[in-house]
Parts: C-alpha cells; structure tokens; sequence
C-alpha cells in the first residue's frame, strides 16, 4: 500500500492536501534536492508529483529515478503557470524510443 | 568487435556455425520485441499525451480558483482550513509485463467518511471559491493518477525500447558479419589447405613414378 506526495511552492501543492494526498512545501533548491531525495528513497510513495517549477531545481535528481518502476515522478504546472516541462518530458521519451519526435511534431 | 583471429580448424567451423545461427535467432527475437515494443508504446504516448493536457488544464483551472480564494481569504485561515483532509488516498500497485518491462498499474482507494465528501472544513469562514478550487482538483485526481501510471510505463519502455533497439543493431551490423567473415576465413584456410595437401600428393606421386620409370631405364640399360 503506498502513499502519494506533491511538493513545490505552498500556493500550488496546499490545495491537493485537502484530497488526502501528502503535501511538502519547498522554495528553495537544497531544501527541495533533501525533501524530494527523503521522499523518494522512503519507499512509501507510489507517486510524487513535483510542480514544474521545482523539478526544474533537482533535474538531475530526479533522473536518477527514471527507470526504477516506483516511484513515478510527475511534473505538474504550478500557480505560477506552466512552463512546459512536463510535456517536453512526454516529448523526450518518444525521442528516446523513436529516435526522432513523431508526436509532438504538429 | 575487434577483429579476433580464430584458429582454422573444422571444429572452429562447427562452432562459429553453431554462433551465427544463435546470433541470427536473437536478432530476429529481438526485431520482433522491438517492433511490438514500438507499436504499444506509440498507443501509450498518444494517451500520455492526450491526458497531459486534460490534467494541465485542469490543475490550471484549479489553480485561477486558488489563488482567487487565497486573495480572499486570509492566509492563516486557509492553512487551517486545508490542514486536516477529510479524505485520504492509498495506492495499490502491482506491475503488468509488457514484452519483458515490468510496467505498474495503480488503483486508488479513497477512505472517506462518505462517498464525494472531500471538503475538510466548514462552509461559514471560507470562500466559494476554495470549494471550487478543491471540487476542481478533486475531479482532476482520477486522471491525474492516470497520467502517473502512463507516462511512467512511456519512460520505462521507452529505455526498453532503447536497449533491444541497440541490441538489434549491435547484433545486425557487427556480430552477424563478424561471424559471416570468420566462417569465410575458415572455410577458405580450410579449402586453400586441402589444395595444398593435394597438390603435394600430387607431386609426391609424380616423383615416384619419375624414380620408377629411372629404375626401370637402369635395369634396361
């Protein structure tokens, strides 16, 4: 049985809060790299979904868990808007498996 | 490959024969896998897709309710309404094999007093808007949940696809015609040294029947 996190800014995660999911405030990159790293390595968290704004931080970090099966690390737009991560996310994994990007070409 | 000097023997032979054809196999397994691979997770994609604007939107959508609420209401008040969810939300997780890639399927469950109830706070101190924003998110979660199980099968098989992808190639273009190449040298050091043993017979026999026919001449003469 597992858990589901959302972390980021206080504005864009509170409201998931009232759904039961667990939500962890972060506004600055060495406390997001420790929140995500705790959260990531705890095994109990199924999903995390992580506002765009703050994936953007902890790149590399979250790479580490790419081909592990859980947990699945989802960017999601923030308050502040949406910056595109996520789906340029969707779009790099048809790079990987294509070799060149037949989806998003239009 | 580097180029490996094999020993022209028939056992050799025999047994780079025995490699090509198991070379051959696995790069035909391998083609296949690739293509079934590629063919489910373009199907996957174009739903990953797909439910990545429906749950942008969304969220957006949500996200003009918050902060419109947060602008009306006081900060304090808005922490202490959010602070402790009525709901809550377990996932259960188990993995589905997909050609060769453990990919999961997740379904939530939802512990609720009573079904649809997901507001944790009083409606008197609030706006309506944080009801909206929350309405909002609740009826994004479904989806969203969906996206997570998507677009992490889309990132698992696409390194899946990457590898077998690889292989096929490493196996079509370097292992196959090293080992063509091996069994060509063999069997034409092979043939080149049954020409050579011949030859020498040849010769050899010649040159007994020369010395024959110089004995015979002797007792002749």
């Amino acid at each position: 049985m597992y858990s589901i996190a959302v972390m980021g800014d206080k504005d864009s995660v509170a409201g998931f809060g009232a759904l039961g999911l667990e939500t962890r405030f972060v506004d600055e990159p060495a406390g997001c790299r420790k929140v995500f790293r705790q959260l990531a390595s705890s095994g109990r968290y199924a999903v995390i979904y992580i506002t765009e704004k703050a994936a953007a931080m902890i790149g590399d970090e979250i790479d580490k868990y790419n081909e592990a099966m859980l947990p699945a690390v989802i960017r999601i737009p923030g308050v502040s808007g949406n910056t595109g991560e996520g789906i340029m996310q969707v779009k790099r994994s048809v790079e990987k498996a294509v070799g060149s990007d037949i989806i998003f070409n239009n | 490959m580097a180029m490996t000097q094999v020993n022209p023997t028939r056992m050799e032979l025999t047994r780079q024969k025995g490699k090509l054809v198991t070379a051959m196999r696995g790069h035909k397994l391998l083609k296949d896998k690739r293509d079934e691979l590629m063919r489910q997770f373009l199907d996957l994609v174009r739903v990953n897709k797909q439910l990545r604007e429906e749950v942008e939107e969304g969220i957006k959508a949500a996200n003009r309710r918050f902060v419109l609420a947060s602008a009306v209401m006081n900060d304090p008040a808005l922490k202490t309404a959010l602070l402790a969810p009525k709901q809550s939300v377990s996932v259960e997780v188990t993995d589905k094999n997909v050609m060769s890639v453990d990919i999961p399927v997740m379904e939530y469950k939802t512990g609720s007093p009573r079904e649809g109830d997901i507001f944790s706070y009083g409606f008197a101190f609030t706006s309506g808007d944080l009801d909206d924003a929350v309405r909002a998110l609740s009826d994004i979660f479904p989806k969203l949940l969906k996206l997570a199980e998507c677009e992490k099968s889309c990132q698992l098989m696409a390194d899946e696809i990457e590898k077998t992808r690889r292989r096929v190639n490493a196996l079509e273009h370097v292992m196959i015609p090293e080992y063509r190449r091996q069994i060509k040298y063999i069997t034409m050091k092979l043939d080149e040294n049954e020409r050579s043993t011949q030859i020498r017979l040849m010769k050899v026999k010649d040159m007994m029947i020369k010395e024959n026919i110089e004995q015979k001449r002797a007792k002749m003469a």
